[in-house]
Order: structure tokens, then C-alpha cells, then sequence
């Protein structure tokens, strides 16, 4: 469950990334379609961060320890919220970089949760 | 340049007496602080926020369970977040002086990637678990080395700016 969300977040995460560097080369700062990919996105982390607080709740252990497990779903939540909002006070391309990166930085984010899960 | 002896440039001084009373007017200086954060400016605090959270979260977390493991990597990640950290804040207010200190940062941070980055390769022994600087910050994608690189471009490019203005 937690691997697959994991994956999907990732994949959700580096097309996002792909879509506001694609705006960010056109010259074009976020508009209202992308907020609402990033809410699609902010909402998979969210599902995970329930679903991990759910699994550790039911005795579940992460392989590198509880504490690094949250504060990284904890991280993930808040990535491209964070990058929107800067994305908000910058309307130009560079917002849509912003949020690109965070997108690319939300991605790795997820490898490293699927390191300290144990796969 | 408007120095005191070059008698014919007398009137090029004249704005200077004015200086004193227009410091004691701080609103007009406030708005005059350079901004940082425009631009390209506002992707480079957005990558120095997360090494902050990175660097930072990191050490606290391995500092209080694990600091005898590996005191010197886990030192070290402590001072790589607090010199994000101010890099980061200096972006964020702006201004001369703190357009100096960013770059004196970056400087810093530089030299701490180069030589911590050399110094993992060079003994390994010397540190059990990684640092954020570890080989250059290849866990990091090697952002450590290529931010202060692009933030001092950055910081220089924006005061050629404010020259021109």
C-alpha cells in the first residue's frame, strides 16, 4: 500500500515537474491549472502521510526508525505547498522553476521514504 | 572617488550633507534595500530552504541518539544548516549589508563542501556516516556544490544592477 502510493507520489511529483518546467520554458509563470496539480500532488502526500501514520499505529515498524520515517512524510507534505506559495509571490517564469524543483526535490524525497520503509 | 581634496567636484558633495537627516528618516531606506529575492533569486532561496530543513532536521535528528557514532559528520551537518540557514535569511531581507554576507556565506560553504567533500575521499575513516558535504554532496545531488556557485553569481549580477540604477 505504502509502496505503491510511494511510487505514484514520485511519478505524480516528476510530471509536475516536467509540466511547470515546460511553463517555466515557455516564459509563463503558474497559472490555475497548475495550482491544481499541485493540489493533486499535495493531496497524494497527504493520503501517504495518513496511511503511514496508520500503518505505524497498527505496530508497523520503518526499517530506519520511526522518527526519520515522519519527519520525511512530514516533508513531503509540505514540499510543493511551500514551492506554490513562493511560485504565488513570483509571478514569472522563475515561480514556475520553483515549483519545478520542488517537484524534482519532492521526488527524491519519495526514493528516500521507500529506502527507510524497507522497501 | 568624490574624495574631499578635489576642490572642483565641491559641488558633487553637496547631496552628502544631506545624508544626515534623510538617515533619520528610515521608511524611504527600507524600501531602498536591494531585493534578493526576485527572479531567479527566489529559486535559490527555495533550494536553500530545503538544505536548511535537510542539514538541519538531519543533525538534530542523529545528534540526540546517535552523536557518539559519528561526532565530527554529525558536527559538521549542524554547521552546514546553520550557514543555509543564514544564507537563507539574508535572501529573504535583502539589502547591502546582507547582500555581502550572503556572499561571504556562500563563500564559506563553498570552501566547507570543497574541503569536507576532499577530506571524506581522502579518509574515509574519519567519518562513520555521512555529512551533507560528504564526496562534494553526492546524497544531495550535488546541490551543495552547484548553489553557492549560482547564489554568488546571482549576488554579484544583482549589485552590478543596483550600480546601474
Amino acid at each position: 500500500m505504502l509502496v505503491a502510493l510511494t511510487v505514484a507520489t514520485a511519478v505524480a511529483a516528476l510530471l509536475l515537474a516536467a509540466w511547470c518546467g515546460w511553463a517555466a520554458y515557455r516564459d509563463q509563470p503558474t497559472k490555475d491549472w497548475h495550482f491544481i496539480g499541485m493540489a493533486v500532488v499535495t493531496a497524494l502526500t497527504l493520503v501517504q502521510l495518513v496511511v503511514g501514520i496508520v500503518l505505524l499505529a497498527r505496530g508497523e515498524k520503518p526499517e530506519q526508525g520511526t522518527t526519520i520515517f515522519v519527519s520525511y512524510l512530514l516533508g513531503s507534505f509540505a514540499c510543493v505547498p511551500v514551492a506554490g506559495f513562493m511560485s504565488l509571490a513570483e509571478r514569472t517564469r522563475w515561480g514556475s522553476v520553483t515549483v519545478a524543483a520542488g517537484g524534482v526535490v519532492l521526488a527524491v524525497l519519495q526514493v528516500r521514504l521507500y529506502d527507510i520503509w524497507g522497501g | 572617488m568624490t574624495t574631499t581634496d578635489g576642490a572642483p567636484h565641491g559641488t558633487d558633495d553637496t547631496p552628502r550633507q544631506n545624508d544626515a537627516p534623510r538617515e533619520r528618516d528610515d521608511a524611504p531606506r527600507e524600501k531602498k534595500r536591494t531585493r534578493l529575492i526576485g527572479g531567479p533569486g527566489m529559486l535559490l532561496v527555495w533550494l536553500y530552504g530545503v538544505m536548511v530543513v535537510g542539514a538541519v532536521s538531519r543533525s538534530a535528528v542523529q545528534i540526540s541518539t546517535e552523536f557518539e557514532h559519528a561526532p565530527l559528520a554529525y558536527s559538521l551537518s549542524a554547521v552546514a544548516g546553520l550557514v543555509y540557514g543564514f544564507i537563507t535569511y539574508s535572501l529573504v531581507r535583502g539589502g547591502e549589508f546582507a547582500r555581502k554576507a550572503a556572499r561571504v556565506c556562500c563563500a564559506v560553504e563553498l570552501a566547507g563542501v570543497l574541503v569536507v567533500g576532499t577530506w571524506t575521499l581522502v579518509e574515509p575513516s574519519a567519518f562513520p556516516d555521512k555529512t551533507v558535504w560528504s564526496d562534494y554532496g553526492i546524497g544531495y545531488l550535488f546541490i551543495p556544490v552547484i548553489l553557492p556557485i549560482t547564489a554568488m553569481y546571482w549576488l554579484r549580477k544583482s549589485a552590478r544592477q543596483k550600480d546601474a540604477a
